[in-house]
């Protein structure tokens, strides 16, 4: 039997440093395979014995068939912990747990836009390299992205050197305030996001700091879409993961099973408790 | 040869010791202080006249603390110990009606798919012998969710007159209970007849009730927001106490916490019982999206009223039992909050 | 009764409507005749609708004060006697503004347990009201008295005080200090032997279901983050895990409230368990008196407790080997 509280070991293989504050997490089992397979946008339950236990978006494409990422911001005990350990370190891990994109039914032959703020590119990162894999399925794909400053754009690197550049795909970056170094654009990302105008045929996934949702999504409804187009991930207190430890509910939809993903569509019909 | 089996309510006490000889049976038997609470049946348990128990009999299957699981975390590695699930076989006596209900509740919520393995072990173990209600407190309400205390269900359902109880099985299980106690019970051939006075009698009593008109019109569901911006909610919780009494009382309250304990020697992760209506339970290291008693208070009335019915096609998630009624330390109940969220609806 | 509940109800209206204060902290009736529920009252068409005063009105408002007196304007909050010791209390911890808040005291004879009335026979019932040493109960087998003794809460069987020590009007009587029998039960445990003591205790505490609502109810216990919740603290607990856990509980918050405690019995009340925990905070009441001379905590606004003030006179740590501690 398979309970589902129970967690298996893994083991960090690789730690990347991705700003002051975010760092990613390379995960295998003891014997050097991925934990589990998993869709873009669903989550893992990670913990250190005496420490806590917490969920994070599995950041990896599911693609990658060798190991499990996770971008980590550091915000209290549990990720204090994970960014002060070393490679070889044994974490507990469970899942996968929630309902990830619709990547093989809505979004197929879509364009896609992604728009991101911070360390809101962690849930996306899956979902983009899914479709950069499976690229014929999928139409032009348009990347917003900001944070801060430079040194908060999360996964830059992979950025650089492959998602620019790539087949159809356009990669708009942006940072809150002006650096010497910096030729880019800079500015919030809900105004970024109106000036680059794009038309309203798109499926767009929005993720990060909710005042940046909130003002994108009224910037997106101006442009004319409509909150069916619209997906985000929602973030809420968690225990047990599959819907029964009752806190982490909109309404009557656990976040934990029945999201993180959601359509501006679905939240309207939910309490605004979140 | 009837369905109906029988025993003297002097004798209960062969049936007990002979269910002991080969597992456990819990009685709800009264207290110093002459509240009824399960007790393991030994020499000298009695039976409990009252009404209900205090606590609900979910702590048999979703009990307040158990171990999930034991960790040691020595330099980089950790090592993992797994808790073993129960494998005895049990009988939990004289459950209510509304009791037994709530059984289907916590069932739709862990043994939907995934199964929590340590509660459905529980369940397969335990053979309950539910039992009608002669009598009822001013607090009781189960018919307002189509409850009937004549007809309790279960394994085995009983019912009693005043000096008789009649069995009778549901389910296979039930059944070989009551094979394995035939020696000390009688074949009853009035059955049928006697079983159908008392289940007169207590239509009687039930319709008495000064609860027995309250309905659930105003819950269907469809109006979630209406419910939910409700501005009665500020008032019905504003003098709320925050504390854990109606969720732990609550026969079908199952939100639970995962901790950890330092035993010195590793870390023990056991589940525990939590309440919504506590201030950290959707706290996250950030922010708390329900901040403030209202939302708390909201959230508890809302899941047994709109959200649990609606994600089970319609069944609500109180029973009617009238624990909260009696035990909240305010005077604050799901009753209250019927009628007056309800009806400015109507 | 009823001409109490009228007064009450019509200074509430005066005092909202002449504008002395904003809201209102009483009561109002919940499902049955015994149901009294704590109630804000932010208008005088609240106040009218539902206002409700009876002998099941056994809450101790005076803690509500910390939030709905941080709000604007004052709030009149009607107080039994007992219940002015704890507003004095709060008032010495500096958790409410005296400025703020409009006391009425109001009589009292004692408050009823519906649960002892329930024990004693009494079926839908219809009224109860306290005269004196009987109470008239009327349900459905009629009207007839019982001893009062028999279904008066414990606290106001062995009341302390019918005397109002803080208000701004009062509604009645206020009555005088009584020399009550609350440490009695207290003494008889003393006369146990260890054993037998933890004993009482143990059976008493593992009832125990960790509701929290002796912690949420408890006038003294007005921490911001309590050390129970607190996860850095090391005794962070939720559950009654364990044996140890239920009795660290309850003693170390015992321990939290001496001298501060005005034993205003409000956690035996709440105790869905009937645990009596007011005997673990009277022990340490008659201790202090014992030690340090009488002191009942509340009886004067910015008093300081024994244990916060030192003198010379003071007893040594030693006094426990006279009392019987082991060396």
């Amino acid at each position: 039997m398979i309970d589902a509280l129970i967690p298996t070991v893994g083991v960090v293989t690789d730690i990347r440093i991705d700003t002051p504050d975010v760092k990613t997490f390379r995960v295998v089992t003891p014997d050097g395979k991925k934990a589990f397979d998993h869709m873009p946008g669903q989550c893992a339950m990670l913990s250190i014995p005496g420490v806590g236990e917490a969920m994070f978006s599995i950041t990896s494409s599911p693609t990658n068939t060798e190991y499990m990422e996770f971008s980590i911001k550091k915000c209290g005990c549990l990720t204090d912990w994970l960014h002060r350990m070393d490679v070889g370190q044994q974490i507990l891990i469970r899942g996968p747990y929630g309902n990830g994109f619709p990547v093989e039914t809505t979004f197929k032959g879509k364009d896609m836009l992604f728009i991101a703020g911070g360390i809101g590119l962690a849930p996306l990162r899956s979902v983009i390299n899914y479709c950069r894999h499976y690229r014929e399925n999928y139409g032009k794909i348009d990347i917003v992205y900001g944070a801060r400053s430079s040194a908060d754009l999360v996964d830059y690197n992979e950025i650089i050197t492959e998602w620019v550049g790539d087949t159809d795909t356009n990669v708009h970056l942006t940072i809150d305030r002006p650096e010497d170094s910096w030729d880019g654009h800079v500015g919030f990302v809900p105004n970024f996001v109106k000036e680059l105008g794009f038309t309203t045929d798109k499926i767009v996934i929005l993720c990060g700091p909710p005042i940046m949702i909130k003002f994108t999504l009224a910037g997106l409804k101006e442009m004319g879409y409509v909150d069916t187009q619209v997906f985000t991930t929602m973030e809420m207190k968690m225990k047990c993961g599959i819907g029964k430890c009752g806190r982490c509910n909109i309404g009557s939809k656990y976040v934990c099973k029945d999201g993180p993903v959601f359509s501006f569509d679905q939240l309207s019909e939910l309490p605004d408790e979140y | 040869m009837s369905v109906f089996k029988k025993i003297a309510i002097a004798d209960l006490d062969k049936l007990f010791a002979k269910t002991s000889e080969k597992m456990s049976i819990y009685v709800p038997t009264d207290n110093k202080d002459g509240d009824a609470v399960y007790t393991e049946w030994k020499d000298g348990v009695k039976l409990s006249d009252a009404v209900n128990t205090l606590r609900s009999a979910k702590d048999f299957f979703f009990p307040q603390t158990e171990n999930l699981a034991g960790f040691k975390l020595v330099g980089k590695t950790i090592e993992m110990y797994r808790t073993a699930e129960e494998k005895e076989d049990f009988v939990l006596f004289g459950v209510r009606a509304c009791d037994v209900k709530s059984f289907a509740i916590l069932d739709s919520v862990f043994l939907a798919d995934p199964v929590d393995t340590f509660y459905a072990a529980r369940r397969e173990h335990g053979i309950v012998v539910a039992l009608a209600c002669n009598d009822a407190n001013d607090t009781c309400f189960c018919k307002t969710f189509g409850i009937d205390p004549a007809e309790p269900g279960a394994d085995v359902s009983a019912w009693k007159n005043a000096d008789e109880m009649f069995f009778k099985a549901n389910t296979d299980k039930g059944a070989a209970w009551l094979a394995s106690v035939s020696d000390v019970l009688e074949d009853a051939e009035n059955g049928e007849g006697v079983v159908a006075d008392v289940k007169q009698s207590i239509n009687e009593m039930m319709s008495t009730l000064p609860l027995s008109g309250l309905t659930t019109e105003s819950f269907d569901g469809k109006n979630l927001l209406e419910a939910f911006n409700s501005p009665e909610w500020k008032d019905l919780s504003s003098t709320c106490l925050g504390c854990g009494t109606c969720t732990f009382y609550c026969p079908t309250c199952q939100c639970y916490d995962i901790r950890e304990f330092d035993t010195g020697n590793g870390v023990k992760r056991f589940r525990c019982w939590d309440s919504c209506m506590y201030s950290d339970f959707t706290k996250m290291a950030a922010e708390n999206p329900r901040h403030t008693q209202l939302e708390r208070f909201r959230q508890r009335f809302m899941h047994k009223l709109v959200y649990y019915p609606m994600n089970n096609n319609g069944v609500y998630g109180c029973v009617g039992c009238g624990r909260c009624l009696a035990k909240c330390p305010i005077s604050m109940n799901i009753v209250k909050v019927m009628k007056t969220v309800g009806k400015e609806k109507a | 009764m009823q001409e109490m509940i009228n007064i009450m109800k019509n200074r509430a209206i005066e005092l909202m409507n002449d504008g002395t204060v904003a809201r209102v902290i009483g009561w109002s009736r919940g499902e049955f005749v015994y149901d009294m529920i704590p109630t804000v009252f932010n208008s005088v068409e609240d106040v009218e609708k539902s206002f409700a005063y009876s002998d099941f009105c056994g809450s101790n408002l005076s803690k509500y004060l910390i939030e709905q007196g941080s709000k604007e304007g004052k709030t009149l909050v009607f107080l039994k006697p007992c219940d002015t010791y704890s507003f004095n209390q709060l008032l010495t911890e500096h958790r409410i503004d005296r400025e703020k808040v409009y006391v009425v005291g109001i009589e009292c004879q004692g408050k009823l347990n519906y649960e002892l009335l329930k024990k004693a026979g009494v079926k839908r019932l219809v009224s109860a009201d306290v005269e004196g040493d009987t109470v008239t109960v009327t349900d459905a087998k009629g009207t007839y008295t019982l001893p009062a003794v028999d279904v008066l809460a414990e606290r106001c069987v062995n009341c302390k005080s019918r005397k109002h020590v803080v208000y701004d009007e009062l509604i009645g009587q206020s009555g005088e200090v009584l020399d009550s029998h609350r440490f009695d039960m207290v003494a008889e445990l003393e006369a146990l032997s260890p054993t037998e003591r933890f004993e009482f205790w143990q059976e008493q505490l593992s009832k125990c279901i960790r509701c929290n609502a002796c912690r949420k109810v408890c006038p003294a216990c007005t921490c911001e983050k309590c050390v129970f919740d607190n996860d850095a603290s090391g005794i962070a607990t939720k559950a009654n895990s364990d044996s140890f856990e239920e009795k660290m509980y309850h003693i170390i918050r015992a321990f939290h409230v001496v001298g501060r405690c005005t034993d205003c019995g409000e956690c035996s009340r709440v105790c869905p368990e009937n645990i009596p925990l007011h005997l673990l905070n009277r022990k340490f009441i008659k201790d202090i008196n014992e030690l340090y001379g009488e002191y009942q905590a509340g009886e004067e606004a910015g008093s300081r407790n024994p244990l916060v003030s030192y003198t010379t006179d003071d007893c040594e740590p030693d006094v426990v080997y006279e009392r019987g501690g082991n060396e």
